[in-house]
């Protein structure tokens, strides 16, 4: 008993840490209706600016705290709700969702390029001397740190809920989570009251970052990515309404890694992967057990047919004698680009190239899963990785061809993508996103880092695994096929997307209720589509690592997962031209960069550029690159086909956006409908 | 009554609702209601807000399971069936908010309920480019589009319609699957009195020509009178009235669950 208690203890210090954070995630979504991935990334960013205050400007710790915790983390917050957030309408749950991704994948790369990459230590501890100890409870030491840790936990957690349940600020706060609108028309400002909700979950968030800082010697983003994990759980548990419920949840989840830690033996490889397993296993069963996480999105603001819908595509638009053009276009374009492939471009561009080719597949599967079936995955990447270790593994140990490996591979991701399908089938949105990215760390964690998997670390590719000339990962042969499977591929998302199961898919995503109601199996649909996806994304895997020849543990992380996620919205989610722009885009522009000098970042960069492009969402939900396509192709209609009667002028906003009225595309007319339908558009 | 009289009174009985209940953490949305409605019969369900009347129809289409109680539908047991199952066998349903497809036009509103109904769609068909439109599909569609009076919207898209045109493309949408008993929530809400006596012109239509059953859900007690030959009066969940239009009216309950005067 004394051993467990030995155990169990240190993990209260320990789980305040899960809980601070978890804590913060719940008041972020009650006060806003956010949950903010962000969360992490802006902890990390105070902690930083609170660590080289203390050490760099030499100021007091106490200065440095107000400076970095109390001014520049709810300034932060307000500044995200003023240029984001604020400008997301309260039922798009997509758009809430990819913007904090993008900060999560953005902000430490900014902040990398911005300050450098020189290592941080030793960061100060804001209440007791970490270097103390205060107490024993039975044997447990407690350190200032695990005090500062403990008090800082209970003093927050009691704070915020008085403010949430006992004052009007609390009660404005949650009103506003549901409609902004309607709380406005009671009298309240709620565009004060939703900032100054931000301001205060920054301000958690910036706390939560300096407490944490001193717990690792050395000051890096990554505990702080580990820990939203543990976060998120805890928060799921909680339904994210309860905030003593997560906080109790964050601790028991500290004290039970210690007590694993403690009771399993310390060089087992299957320990440690236990360990690391806790945070994404709890995470998975709130998911499939607390029934809060399944209506988290079926809150509906009254006043949502206030905000304009989002546009088609331009593609579905435009007139025809400018569509004829543009498709004439880019088949010129392709034959140039195949020709140029075959015959000019040095290997540097053409490894390159076909690197984009394959990150394009990968990419296509995300314009199935989400831009067709409105089904928000984060685990594309994982399901990548799935199909490339199979075929690795396949050739490695049968000798079997990787390309035929590659098809195993795609029904295994095809497998994984289905029951990853059917253990999320009561989720939607936000839960699904959770349940996604769980898997995602689970195969991170816990299978793509065994050694029967990766062989620890690395798999080289051989030469004697894929034949056929395609062992040069700039060579035309390699090219040959990736430019194939890709035709494949885009020729079966137009024909999906065309067909009959694209419009039960389009039907889904209009109204699931609906949907049913006229007989469309949703399960079916749901399963399909993310079977079909999980194969593309395998597919794709596997021709990046027959390209790269070589693949790791790290190739297929989470975090490639939500940077894919991030860049397949900046460039279009719902088109086929999307995907191939974001595929080969990435890598362009990742080649570009890496000309520019290191300090500058280097191709690191690539992250932050799309980042920002996507958080063009709050504005675009079509996609930034939608959008100009949109604005150019009205400006080319303007030009080539000069209509003639009065222009309706054409601002930033999505409806307006689509067009004049008077030119000979279909746009106009859609236009004049919208300008002159009856008061109370749907809902 | 004979053995045989009594199996014809019985399969004339479209949809059997017996004792069905549900509530909503204690509190009763509908309690023990018990109903029957004919193949043919227009059927109006009233009562003032918060009466029960779409969580029974949610109950009925399967959109929520009843704690009590049973639905049959054509003599079968329809009470464990998903809704998708429920909708192929003949329900057809319009909704109180309205649900529409932003993303489509109002003719793939109703090619893809079509279809829906039928339970096509397959992957094999998808990617063969064998899931063109058929031409009696087209046509049924175009009949369907004009007996509703929106064939002249029909490639709009309908994230540009108004309220009283996404009413119709819902009513369009569920009578082209050709429906034994629709549904309908408040169709009219939206509408205007002309368009208002155009949709009940249709349903009465559609009941006397085609033989659709219809339960109609609605607080134009004047649409009501034009439309069905019985009205079930629900006032906290229970029925509190059945009979003619004008018997209803004039029960002492029903003017009661109106208008709180008790006589």
């Amino acid at each position: 008993m004394s051993q467990f208690i030995g155990f169990a203890i240190p993990g209260v210090p320990y789980g305040c840490t899960f809980a601070i954070v978890a804590v913060g995630l719940v008041l972020t979504y009650q006060a806003t209706g956010v949950f903010n991935f962000a969360f992490g990334a802006q902890a990390y960013m105070s902690a930083y600016a609170f660590t080289r205050l203390v050490q760099g400007a030499g100021l007091p710790v106490w200065l440095a705290f107000i400076l970095s915790v109390v001014v520049l983390a709810p300034a932060f917050g307000l500044v995200l709700d003023r240029l984001l957030f604020r400008k997301i309408p309260n039922t798009n749950t997509t758009a809430k969702l990819v913007i904090g991704i993008s900060l999560f994948v953005g902000i430490p790369v900014l902040m990398q390029v911005l300050f450098g990459s020189q290592d941080v230590y030793n960061a100060p501890s804001i209440l007791f001397n970490p270097n103390i100890i205060y107490f024993h409870v039975f044997t447990a030491p407690f350190s200032g740190t695990d005090l500062s840790s403990v008090v800082c936990t209970v003093a927050v957690l009691l704070g915020l809920v008085i403010l949430m349940r006992f004052t009007n600020l609390g009660l404005q706060m949650r009103g506003a989570v549901e409609s902004r609108r309607l709380v406005q028309l009671d009298g309240v400002n709620s565009g004060t009251v939703v900032a100054t909700a931000w301001a205060i979950s920054s301000f958690m968030a910036g706390l939560a970052g300096v407490i944490l800082a001193p717990l690792n010697n050395q000051l890096s983003f990554l505990p702080y990515a580990t820990l939203m994990v543990a976060a998120f759980a805890a928060a799921a548990w909680a339904s994210l309404r309860s905030l003593p419920i997560a906080a109790i949840v964050g601790v028991l989840m500290g004290m039970l890694t210690l007590l694993l830690e403690g009771y399993l033996p310390s060089s087992s490889s299957f320990s440690a992967a236990v360990l690391y397993s806790v945070p994404f296993i709890v995470l998975i069963a709130a998911l499939l057990i607390v029934p809060g996480m399944r209506s988290l999105d079926d809150t509906k603001d009254p006043m949502a047919s206030v905000d304009p819908p989002v546009p088609p595509s331009i593609q579905s638009l435009r007139a025809p004698q400018l569509d004829r053009i543009i498709r004439r276009l880019w088949y010129l374009l392709l034959g140039a680009f195949v020709v140029s492939m075959l015959t000019w471009i040095p290997p540097t561009w053409t490894f390159v190239f076909n690197e984009g080719l394959a990150f394009s597949v990968i990419f296509l599967s995300i314009t199935l899963i989400t831009g067709m079936g409105g089904q928000l995955s984060l685990a594309q990447a994982t399901l990548a990785g799935v199909g490339a270790f199979t075929a690795a593994q396949l050739a490695n140990h049968l000798g079997l061809n990787m390309l035929l490996g590659g098809i195993v591979g795609a029904v295994m991701a095809a497998a994984v993508a289905t029951i990853l399908a059917l253990a999320s089938l009561r989720l939607k949105g936000l839960g699904l996103a959770l349940m996604t990215i769980a898997a995602a760390l689970f195969f991170d964690n816990s299978v793509f880092d065994q050694s029967s998997i990766s062989n620890g670390v690395s798999l080289t590719i051989q030469q004697k695994w894929v034949g056929f000339g395609l062992f040069n990962p700039n060579g035309h042969n390699v090219f040959i096929l990736e430019i194939i499977v890709l035709s494949v591929c885009v020729i079966a998302v137009l024909l999906i997307r065309k067909g009959t199961i694209g419009q039960y898919l389009s039907a889904m995503r209009g109204s699931e209720t609906a949907a049913a109601g006229l007989g469309i199996n949703l399960t079916w649909q749901r399963v399909m589509i993310f079977a079909i996806s999980g194969a593309m994304a395998g597919i794709g895997g596997t021709l990046l690592v027959v390209q790269q020849q070589t693949i790791n543990n790290e190739a297929f992380s989470y975090e490639l997962g939500l940077a894919f996620v991030v860049i397949v919205v900046t460039t279009g989610v719902s088109t086929v031209e999307g995907a191939i722009q974001g595929g080969m885009g990435f890598v362009i522009i990742q080649q570009l960069l890496s000309y520019l000098p290191a300090r500058l970042g280097g191709n690191s960069l690539v992250l932050v550029f799309f980042a920002f492009g996507a958080l063009q969402y709050a504005n675009h939900p079509e996609g930034i690159l939608d959008y100009q396509k949109r604005v150019w192709t009205l400006r080319f209609e303007r030009l080539l086909f000069k209509p003639k009667g009065p222009d309706v002028s054409v601002s930033a906003g999505p409806i307006s956006g689509a067009g004049g009225t008077n030119g000979p595309s279909p746009v106009g007319g859609v236009i004049v409908e919208a300008l002159g339908a009856e008061p109370g558009g749907p809902t | 009554m004979s053995v045989m009289a009594e199996t014809a009174t019985v399969q004339a009985e479209l949809l059997e609702v017996s004792g069905v209940s549900k509530s909503f953490g204690g509190i009763a949305a509908v309690s023990d209601m018990t109903f029957t409605v004919s193949r043919g019969e227009s059927v109006g369900l009233v009562g003032p807000n918060g009466a029960g009347k779409t969580t029974l129809f949610n109950c009925i289409c399967g959109q929520l399971k009843p704690e009590q109680g049973t639905i049959v539908l054509q003599g079968e047991s329809i009470v464990e069936l998903p809704v998708y199952k429920r909708a192929r066998r003949g329900l057809g349903r319009t909704y109180q908010r309205v649900e529409v497809f932003p993303d489509m036009n109002v003719r793939e509103h109703l090619l893809v309920a079509e279809r829906a109904r039928r339970g096509d769609g397959h992957l094999w068909q998808d990617l063969c480019n064998k899931s063109k439109a058929r031409p009696e599909e087209v046509e049924r569609v175009a009949a369907v589009l004009d007996l509703v009076g929106i064939a002249d919207r029909a490639d709009t898209p309908v994230s540009a319609l108004g309220l009283g045109s996404c009413r119709l493309v819902e009513l369009a949408r569920a009578l082209v699957s050709d429906p034994v008993l629709l549904l309908a929530d408040e169709p009219s809400s939206g509408l205007d009195m002309q368009e208002t006596q155009e949709l009940a012109h249709v349903l009465r239509t559609l009941q006397q020509e085609r033989g659709m059953a219809v339960l109609l859900v609605e607080h134009d007690l004047a649409m009501v009178g034009a439309v069905v030959d019985r009205t079930l009066v629900m006032d906290l969940g229970s029925m509190v009235a059945v009979g003619t239009f004008d018997e209803v009216m004039a029960d002492p309950s029903v003017r009661n669950a109106y208008l709180g005067i008790t006589e």
